[in-house]
């Protein structure tokens, strides 16, 4: 039994697809990634597998349950830590957990050891009796990390884990993550608009747009299905340029975006100084800038969308502000 | 839709907690009834006026009144505290739960209404210390029942207006727009029979009108309606608020 099925689930807001039709599978004791940028139905996803908020139609299980008619039996099988947080702030970390656990329906003294135990694997057993509202916000995500695994779900679910968090404290985070699944065996499905996050710690990733699943697989086929690597090169005059790129044997794609090229390469440091070669005066342009890269999933979200995660955001928004404008009328 | 009472323990629990650790909260909520009960009571202080002879005096006319303000907004706005919970996030991981949305709201309804009846009970005791006298010990019983039944009400009101306005503006025109004008067309303040017949009839589609005649026969022994009609319409109030309101917050999405 998979711990998570997803078949041909579409949630329609306000005549907006928000989730589109996705299909997928995760394994249990799997890390899974959706990534995608912001609003492209990640959180809606999580939230329909959630029971938070009914899909207009398709089929989901979670640990096996239906989450059209087990709710109940899928709330108990699952740990979510929302993107916000949902904390009490006016209750210290350890009533925030015990009480967590006892919605759970553990026994206060089952509670409070699990909660211990919690506590101690996000090291905040030394805070744990102060209120939530003198929290960091580093320290509020492990606390809610912690919460979420105070029932022991089997599946846990973290929207967005380290949205709005300092580079050092998301490297602490991302431990605490690949701890749990790696010694606890916890199923993991995480949402993220951050590359880097999804193929440091996801198993698997499904790169997400517009509510449709675009590309899954293991960070490194999917980084590889770009066959090698990036050369980016700016120039002054795009026109020429790209009259040039085009004819250059070794150039297996290119794709351009605001004066930049984007040129797919074979051992790209050789290719270099091949292009530096090009005579300026005879082709027309004059390069600004060049840079190498081996393949990010930025570049496989590049690939797949035709457009890079920021510029889909700018893009994403502007879809909502036309809706909304339209709905008002 | 079962109903789980460790989870409306736990709610409880948790108002109770948040109830006594923010002084400044209760404080601020408890300020207007003082006002009044304070100034409207030493400021009438053996003024006669029609309706308040039956009572010993102004102030034995005006404590149940004031109590049934302090009732009402306290519990509207215990109610309505499901929005600050949205606002905050905390409502998602109460709603992602194994628990029915009815044993929240039950939880929130207990919780609600303990505060509220503390709250009241405190300004009894401070009316007592200007010099208010209750009937006897069984009177005390009987506000208490009655306490209940308003709390329960307006907090399924809170409840119902609190799935209806989805977010916290507007927060401050509830108080203003529904809980003062409900007071003031209560007879909690000043009898209703010195209104206008046109106005008179509009309280008596008010339910705190028979909140406050209730509290006033059980704590000085004097109202103007029977006591049963009163208790009845609490009764009915009560059930009809907290079901649509539990309803309605069992209906609500994110």
């Amino acid at each position: 039994m998979p711990a998570l099925l997803v078949k041909n689930l579409v949630k329609v807001f306000n005549g907006l697809r928000a989730v589109d039709g996705i299909s997928f599978e995760v394994k249990e004791g799997e890390l899974f990634g959706l990534l995608g940028p912001n609003g492209a139905g990640k959180t809606t996803t999580l939230n329909m597998l959630a029971t938070l908020i009914r899909p207009t139609s398709g089929k989901a299980f979670v640990a096996g349950f239906d989450v059209f008619k087990e709710k109940d039996k899928v709330r108990k099988s699952i740990g979510m830590v929302f993107q916000e947080p949902a904390l009490d702030n006016y209750l210290t970390g350890r009533e925030n957990l015990e009480f967590h656990g006892m919605m759970y329906g553990l026994s206060r003294r089952e509670a409070k050891e699990r909660v211990k135990e919690a506590l101690k694997i996000v090291e905040l057993e030394n805070f744990a009796d102060k209120l939530v509202q003198t929290y960091s916000g580093g320290m509020k995500r492990r606390l809610e990390i912690a919460r979420a695994l105070v029932h022991q779900p089997k599946v846990l679910f973290l929207d967005e884990p380290t949205l709005g968090l300092d580079a050092q404290t998301r490297r602490r985070i991302w431990e605490y993550i690949k701890r749990l699944n790696k010694e606890k065996g916890v199923t993991i499905i995480l949402t993220t608009h951050y590359m880097e996050e999804a193929d440091f710690l996801a198993d698997r990733v499904a790169i997400i747009d517009f509510g449709k699943i675009v590309a899954l697989d293991t960070p490194s086929n999917l980084k590889n299905l770009l066959g090698g690597d990036v050369i980016s090169i700016e120039v002054d005059n795009p026109q020429n340029a790209k009259k040039i790129f085009e004819k250059l044997p070794w150039v297996k794609k290119m794709s351009q975006e605001n004066g930049i090229f984007y040129l797919h390469v074979e051992r790209g440091e050789e290719k270099i100084p091949l292009l530096i070669r090009i005579d300026e005066k005879e082709a027309g342009f004059q390069i600004k800038s060049i840079n190498l890269r081996k393949p990010t999933l930025e570049d496989v979200f590049l690939h797949f969308t035709g457009k890079t995660i920021r510029e889909r955001e700018a893009s994403q928004e502007e879809r909502f502000r036309e809706k909304a404008k339209r709905h008002r009328r | 839709m079962e109903i789980n009472f460790t989870a409306i323990y736990i709610l409880w629990l948790r108002e109770m907690k948040r109830f006594l650790r923010s002084w400044s909260r209760m404080v601020s909520m408890l300020i207007m009834p003082l006002f009044f009960l304070v100034f409207l009571g030493f400021g009438f202080k053996g003024a006669f006026f029609p309706g308040v002879g039956y009572t010993k005096d102004y102030i034995h006319f005006l404590v149940p009144g004031v109590i049934g303000m302090t009732l009402i907004s306290t519990s509207t706005i215990a109610g309505l505290s499901v929005l600050w919970d949205r606002e905050f996030g905390f409502l998602k991981e109460i709603m992602v739960a194994p628990v029915s949305r009815l044993s929240i709201a039950l939880g929130r309804i207990v919780g609600g209404m303990t505060t509220s009846i503390i709250q009241a009970i405190l300004i009894l005791v401070i009316s007592i210390g200007m010099g208010f006298s209750f009937l006897n010990l069984p009177s005390l019983f009987l506000t208490i029942i009655i306490m209940i039944l308003i709390s329960s009400g307006f907090i399924g009101l809170g409840l119902i207006l609190a799935s209806i306005m989805r977010d916290i503006q507007g927060f401050g025109l509830i108080t203003q727009l529904v809980i003062m004008p409900l007071v003031f067309l209560s007879g909690a303040i000043f009898p209703l029979t010195n209104l206008p017949v046109f106005l008179r009839y509009i309280s008596y589609l008010n339910p705190l009108t028979y909140g406050v005649e209730g509290l006033r026969r059980a704590l000085v022994g004097f109202s103007f309606l029977p006591f049963w009609l009163d208790f009845l319409v609490l009764c009915v109030f009560s059930l009809f608020t907290i079901i649509l309101g539990s309803y309605l917050f069992e209906k609500s999405e994110l």
